[in-house]
């Protein structure tokens, strides 16, 4: 993050409630679309579309992401890329076993 | 005794302050963490026969509760690194106790919730989605306390640092920061995913 003045701060200052006002209403829309009478893809597509949109609010202004150094961001493509790895690879293997279920 | 370097200043190098990129390269391996134990979630669900739905075993009121305490005490937490930027000390010891008190009020709520469970003889080895979810939120609840002893001691006797060396004493409240902004993301997925799905 630059390196900023206490007249730079005080602008972020009213970022950070508008972020938490937006971070609080879609934890209620979140609850509010868990009653909605869709399928369960439907529900978990919703889900996870609204906690990644809450997620990013916190990592750009809460953890400073939007005004980081480029060594940060080399750290976090790594991460992303060995994260996306662990989560996927299993369920490609998962998804494998169940069609060879009906190989003789 | 010799110093240690750019805990104040930027590091020509990598333009950032030591404590920094070692404080994202500790959240990446806690990603990993936390990532392996998603994906055993996601395993678990996807061979299970049937899967209870969360609302039907956990208290969504509670779990929305507890979100936004969550959130409230991250804005918190970056408006105490605001307030030593802007020079106010007495703003950072608002909201940093502030922090504390909010972490608290979660992990109160957490242990009533897991009272709950246990009086009803819901213990982690009763199914699976309550071992993953035991296991999860148990982890979760370990980084929270993390969260508050270090947290503390800013509050307390490390606040001393500032009147020595206010640029490093600020530096250290933003990666603890960090930290706690990670814990809060982290509940950003948990609780849909154990209690709304």
């Amino acid at each position: 993050m630059k390196s900023e003045t206490a007249e730079d701060i005080k602008k972020h200052v009213r970022v950070y409630v508008a972020v938490f006002v937006a971070l609080a209403a879609l934890t209620l829309i979140t609850v509010g679309a868990s009653t909605l009478q869709v399928s369960t893809g439907v529900h978990i597509a919703i889900a996870l579309l609204i906690a990644a949109v809450k997620g990013s609010l916190v990592a750009s202004y809460f953890m400073h992401l939007i005004s980081e150094k480029k060594v940060i961001f080399g750290v976090l493509i790594f991460t992303v890329f060995f994260f996306a790895g662990l989560l996927f690879l299993p369920v490609s293997d998962l998804s494998l076993h169940s069609s060879m279920k009906n190989v003789p | 005794m010799e110093e240690i370097p750019y805990t104040a200043t930027a590091r020509p190098d990598t333009g950032v302050y030591n404590a920094k990129l070692g404080t994202w390269l500790f959240l990446a391996s806690e990603v990993m963490l936390f990532g392996a134990l998603f994906s055993s979630y996601i395993l678990l669900r996807v061979g299970a026969a049937e899967w209870p739905h969360g609302a039907d075993i956990l208290s969504v009121p509670i779990g929305t509760f507890n979100t936004l305490v969550l959130i409230a005490s991250s804005v918190t937490m970056v408006m105490s690194w605001a307030s030593l930027k802007m020079n106010d000390f007495r703003k950072y010891k608002i909201f940093m106790g502030l922090t504390i008190l909010l972490a608290l009020v979660f992990l109160v709520v957490k242990t009533f919730e897991y009272n709950d469970k246990f009086s009803h003889h819901l213990f982690p080895g009763t199914s699976t989605f309550l071992a993953i979810y035991f296991t999860l939120t148990g982890l979760h609840a370990l980084h929270i306390i993390g969260g508050v002893i270090v947290n503390s001691y800013f509050w307390g006797p490390g606040r001393r640092m500032w009147k020595t060396e206010p640029e490093r004493f600020t530096n250290r409240v933003e990666v603890a920061g960090l930290y706690w902004h990670f814990v809060d993301l982290v509940w950003i997925f948990l609780f849909p995913v154990l209690y709304l799905l």
